[in-house]
């Protein structure tokens, strides 16, 4: 029942609604770039920044906003809804989470329209601001990268929450009356992230360590961070968090370049399988999107990385860390001690980076005139213990190869090792009360 | 009419005070700062840009966003510093901080103007102390959750959309909003805090103030 509401009133209801929701769209997909937001206050107004709010309008937002809306509003049973999903540079998706602007039919008549709904809905958009850097999504899309992008999708219609897995979270942000409806504001998230691929779930940490096996020449040596982000994998289901928060700056500056660039350069949405009735759009992250879904990748060098980085390709990434496993033509005359073998590089961020300090004697794979530089790492001691720190770095830098990684004919296959694991479980229970007394000495 | 008032309690280590406080008064200023006011010979007035800024904590796996000024950005640290102060170093402890947000009322002579508050938000801190850094760890991200929830709590409160002061013209804008900064306008806010030692008495200066204004009437 519009009869109470003047024209003008009508018109400005409109028009309020028009550029909240495409403000409110900005204000997601800026949250899932990646990037810390910035904008500055300004005391005078300039007469464009809606709801006083200064918040960017990036044109290829815009434009897919637009299009999703296809000339209507949001209103009731109409509902805009963006999308936020996370996709891995081998092809996996999931999605993370849907954002929801939905109209209910409970209208607020006496409500001013020119002024109080213009209020709420700036209060509604800085809530969102808040709101957005809360849910899990927002860690996640500031670790984005190579190994993983954050893409966004709009759609317009009947909210779609069926992807987001089993037991997914609701948080709402706010709502606004107005005398045509309530305008209301909700998020739904993933909270099951682990991840679902066609591959053994056993395999899938693999997968992923080979993916970051071609990163981390470059991150490690940029790396500071700390230990602990080694833990975070196995919290996430899989999802890969190894990439700390700096990755290597000359990709990141390349994501950035494409999501800040006019919409003529950008690189037309791949066509979505899944929802064809949609606007589907690929996020800003990448330059070209079928570049993520590309079977070969070239490690980038980082800095301090003497020899450019080899070829890895999917083919070969068919074993479980087959990545890790040493190649064949990188293997030359080395003292193992000395020249450490490619997977040392890439067994930690941390480790990694400690590596990249004795620059003198890791300079890569496969030198064959190196010169023994005595590595004296900082603040030790050289005469106290037998085993000083930098003996002790040197010798376990470089683990021996695990068994089961050398691809070696007369080596046992992975397959008839789990086939005698249940005959060494089963002497290992005879024994168990060994194993108690044991334990008991050790308390 | 009757002040609205707000409860919010946080368990953090003695290094991510400063930061948990800032997060969560800074999401509240958010909400209750506008753009300054320009008043146009009419009546009517426009309003100023309010800008955000994303910022990460260092102790905490969380980010906020805040208001873009310095000069308010000054102002919370200045009182979050002083909070921590009076907390003590390395200790364990709890204390409270208030943010309360007020009109004034003027009065005549010989009475001072009141400070009506219309919303006050307490912040309850428990400080604990933590052995080794698995601990230290845990309660990085623990706590980022934690906060996390807590912004989720005053959104809500928030978006109840209860009482606001009235807009005031001109002549009242300075009963109503801080109109000293020079890009934005947040309401009229004080922030104050009490602090209980181990022993769980009161060492106020909530207090101190109580008696202060009985004695200014």
């Amino acid at each position: 029942m519009d009869s109470d509401l003047s024209p003008q009133d009508k018109k400005d209801l409109d028009k309020f609604i028009k550029f909240f929701a495409l403000k409110t769209v900005q204000v997601i997909v800026q949250a899932r770039l990646g990037e810390k937001v910035c904008t500055r206050s300004l005391s005078s107004p300039t007469g464009s920044d809606w709801f006083n709010l200064a918040i960017k309008d990036i044109p290829e937002v815009t434009h897919e906003s637009k299009k999703a809306l296809a000339g209507q509003l949001p209103g009731i049973e109409r509902s805009m809804c963006v999308e936020i999903s996370l996709k891995t540079s081998e092809g996996d998706s999931m999605e993370l989470e849907t954002w929801c602007l939905e109209m209910n039919e409970k209208c607020d008549k006496d409500i001013k329209v020119s002024y109080t709904v213009y209020n709420r809905m700036s209060l509604l958009l800085k809530s969102l601001l808040a709101i957005t850097r809360v849910t899990p999504a927002y860690k996640l899309s500031r670790k984005q990268g190579h190994d993983y992008v954050i893409l966004y999708r709009i759609y317009f219609g009947e909210v779609q929450l069926t992807g987001l897995g089993e037991g997914f979270q609701t948080v709402r942000v706010g709502v606004v009356g107005t005398p045509i409806g309530t305008i209301t504001l909700s998020c739904a998230y993933r909270t099951n992230l682990a991840f679902m691929s066609t591959r053994a779930p056993g395999e899938d940490e693999g997968a992923y360590n080979g993916v970051e096996d071609s990163q981390e020449v470059c991150t490690t040596s940029f790396s500071t961070s700390p230990p602990s982000q080694m833990g975070v994998p196995g919290k996430e289901g899989g999802v890969p968090q190894q990439v700390p928060v700096q990755p290597c700056h000359g990709a990141q500056a390349e994501h950035r370049r494409v999501s800040s660039c006019p919409p003529a350069d950008h690189v037309p949405a791949t066509p979505s399988t899944k929802h064809p009735t949609s606007s589907r759009s690929v996020g800003v992250k990448s330059g070209s999107p079928c570049g993520v879904l590309e079977t070969t990748f070239t490690r980038k060098v980082g800095a301090f990385v003497n020899k450019p980085g080899t070829q890895v390709t999917t083919a070969s990434l068919d074993l479980p860390f087959a990545a890790f496993a040493p190649r064949a033509y990188d293997l030359e005359e080395n003292d193992p001690m000395v020249q450490p073998p490619e997977s040392s590089a890439t067994s930690s961020p941390l480790q990694g980076s400690l590596h990249s300090q004795g620059s003198g004697e890791s300079g890569g794979p496969a030198q064959d005139d190196f010169v023994m530089v005595d590595f004296k790492p900082a603040f030790s001691k050289d005469d106290l213990l037998p085993m000083d720190l930098g003996t002790f770095y040197r010798e376990f830098q470089n683990p021996p190869q695990l068994t089961s990684l050398t691809i070696d004919v007369s080596s046992q296959s992975m397959a008839e090792d789990l086939d005698s694991l249940p005959e060494k479980l089963a002497v290992y229970e005879k024994n168990i009360d060994e194993f108690d007394a044991f334990v008991d000495t050790l308390q | 009419m009757n002040c609205r008032s707000e409860a919010l309690e946080v368990s953090v280590e003695g290094r991510q005070v400063d930061e948990a406080m800032l997060a969560l008064l800074h999401t509240i200023l958010l909400h209750r700062s506008t753009g300054k006011f320009h008043y146009k010979k009419e009546g009517t007035y426009s309003i100023g840009t309010v800008g955000t800024q994303d910022i990460d904590c260092d102790f905490i796996d969380f980010s906020f966003v805040r208001v873009s000024s310095d000069e308010l950005d000054r102002a919370i640290r200045k009182a979050v510093g002083e909070f921590k102060d009076a907390m003590g170093n390395g200790m364990d402890g709890m204390g409270q901080i208030s943010l309360e947000f007020y009109q004034k009322k003027k009065s005549r002579w010989p009475f001072s103007d009141e400070c009506i508050p219309w919303e006050v938000w307490s912040i309850k801190v428990n400080v604990v102390n933590l052995a080794n850094e698995q601990e230290r760890q845990i309660c990085r991200e623990k706590v980022g959750e934690k906060l996390g929830e807590k912004v989720i709590n005053i959104v809500e409160v928030i978006n109840r959309h209860e009482y606001l002061p009235k807009m005031p013209t001109q002549s009242e804008v300075d009963n109503v909003f801080d109109t000293s900064l020079k890009d934005v306008q947040p309401y009229l806010y004080k922030i104050t805090f009490q602090i209980t030692d181990t022993l769980g008495t009161s060492v106020s200066t909530t207090m101190r103030r109580l008696i202060k204004d009985t004695l200014a009437l």
